[in-house]
């Protein structure tokens, strides 16, 4: 078995390309979970397929003893009880403060309304953001497709992922601020990471000598 | 009309009271077999009493005034009234002091963790025990106890709280780029540590050190790889470890380098009890040796306290295994 006997929880979503090829560079057959899109546990691989935001939670529970899932979860999620053991390297993207093309977008609501309205799908990053530069926000939690708030009105910057920045642009919005690097983690469940420490070493050892 | 109760907050029916009841029992004979006498303190303290024995009152979430004005907690940890008890009340006995207790503690909890606010710790705290003889009586107790309750899969995770900063101190670490490491080290993010520790620009050898021991759990082996900065508290660890053996519970420990305690009042060897079918810990304790001092006589101490609840867990997926179920 490929990932000697750990059950490791992997998000279905960006990332999940890029796993199935690193699970097959560890050896490991991904065959049966590329050609199962609905199937979820593939029990003989010692696989569970999640959403990402779901990841932490699988392995805090113990459902999962390791999991990957991008560092952007992880911040938003920052009090699940995992360790973050390994940085996987791809799924390379930004958490940034974006705003629309303007002389002082942030600046202008803080001077004349006394608040700026930030629209997220990351409420925590960008509450902590706003909050430890000094500025007083609203944060308006939206699940889908950020960049139309500021187009719309219903907010002066997002918060939100980039990767190369195309989406932003086509929506009339430039990167103002950088708040963090964010790429595939791997983190352990705090129990499994003691009980199974031996399995758990040697998976992370033959990550890094891949990469 | 359903009328709710407050979050991390529950109800219990007769079938589980009934376990967690005799459960309770079963612990509380162990430990009053040792010579553990139990005590009881308040629920509410005067929260200055909280924070004398840990700076941030030991997560204290609920708090209120009295009539004069004073503020009160409720208790969020059991170990810091009873170091206030010890003091008030057993002044000036030279002689060792084993205690125990079964009480609910109080936290707050972040929104939405599912978590509990209000759990029932049943713990021991042994008074005047220096080092590891202390250590192990306590170790070996909080194991033996586990094997009454009927677990057979546990173990101790043992560590030392002050081995990360004897590390960064023998580094030459300036002091304010400690607690930085420290931090991600107890936030369990060992990404950031070791890109913390590329930054800080030291030695090879130092900062393999200062990578590599956090992660380092297992057997006595684990103890060979760490060199001379560390000599105190690996000698202590292994005398412990040492003196387990003597008790038959060596097997079941796993020596875990990394282990940091919330509490900041633990001043030496630290733990945490696992069970494989629970995906917390079921308790953990360490030697607080500072901690009676801020109260009254300084004396050396140790304790440890298991969460009931998450004990009773154990149990239940202990049987479903023994009847063939999965666990």
């Amino acid at each position: 078995m490929s990932t000697g006997g750990l059950v490791i929880a992997i998000p279905r979503g960006n990332l999940f390309a890029e796993t199935l090829d690193l699970l097959d560079r560890l050896g490991a057959s991904t065959k049966e979970i590329r050609e199962n899109e609905r199937k979820l546990v593939f029990e003989d691989e010692g696989i569970l397929t999640v959403r990402p935001s779901d990841v932490p939670t699988y392995v805090e529970h113990g459902a999962a003893d390791l999991g990957i899932t991008g560092k952007d979860v992880l911040l938003e999620q920052s009090e699940r009880e995992v360790y973050e053991l390994f940085d996987l390297g791809y799924g390379h993207c930004r958490m940034i403060v974006a705003a629309p093309a303007a002389a002082d977008p942030l600046g202008e609501p803080l001077r004349r309304r006394g608040i700026v309205r930030v629209a997220t799908k990351y409420p925590r990053v960008a509450a902590d953001h706003f909050a430890s530069t000094g500025r007083q926000a609203e944060i308006v939690e939206v699940k889908g497709s950020v960049e139309l708030a500021p187009v719309t009105g219903l907010c002066d910057a997002i918060v939100d992922l980039t990767a190369t920045g195309r989406t932003l642009t086509e929506n009339g919005l430039v990167e103002r601020e950088a708040i963090a690097e964010c790429t595939a983690r791997l983190i352990a469940n705090p129990v499994a990471h003691k009980l199974k420490a031996a399995e758990i070493d040697a998976f992370v050892a033959r990550l890094r000598e891949l990469k | 009309m359903i009328h709710p109760v407050p979050p991390g907050t529950r109800d219990v029916l007769p079938d589980e009271m009934r376990e967690l009841r005799d459960l309770s029992t079963r612990l509380h004979a162990v430990f009053e077999g040792a010579g553990y006498g139990e005590v009881w303190t308040p629920a509410i303290e005067y929260e200055d009493v909280l924070r004398r024995g840990d700076e941030s009152a030991a997560g204290a979430g609920f708090r209120l005034f009295d009539d004069r004005g004073h503020v009160l907690a409720l208790r969020s940890d059991p170990t810091i009234p009873i170091a206030r008890l010890v003091a008030n009340r057993y002044a000036g006995v030279p002689a060792s002091l084993r205690l125990c207790y079964f009480a609910h503690a109080y936290r707050s909890v972040e929104r939405g963790s599912g978590q509990a606010r209000e759990f029932l710790q049943g713990g021991i705290e042994l008074i005047g025990i220096a080092g590891p003889p202390g250590d192990a009586e306590v170790i070996a107790l909080v194991l033996g106890a586990l094997s009454e309750a009927g677990l057979s899969r546990h173990r101790v995770g043992l560590g030392d709280g002050m081995l990360y900063r004897s590390l960064l101190a023998a580094a030459d670490v300036p002091e304010d780029e400690r607690r930085p490491l420290l931090e991600s080290l107890w936030r369990r993010d060992l990404v950031r540590l070791e890109a913390q520790v590329d930054r800080l620009g030291l030695s090879p050898a130092a900062r393999e050190l200062l990578v590599t021991v956090p992660a380092l759990r297992g057997g006595p082996e684990v103890l060979d790889r760490v060199d001379g900065s560390l000599a105190g508290a690996v000698e202590n660890l292994r005398e412990c470890h040492e003196l387990l053996r003597e008790r038959r519970v060596d097997d079941r420990v796993i020596f875990d380098l990394g282990l940091l305690r919330e509490l900041s009042y633990y001043t030496g060897t630290i733990f945490e009890v696992y069970d494989p079918a629970v995906a917390f810990a079921l308790g953990g304790g360490g030697r607080y040796d500072d901690l009676l001092g801020r109260f009254g006589e300084a004396r050396p101490a140790c304790g440890a306290g298991l969460d009931v609840q998450r004990v009773h867990l154990a149990q239940l997926a202990e049987e479903s295994q023994a009847s063939g179920g999965t666990a």
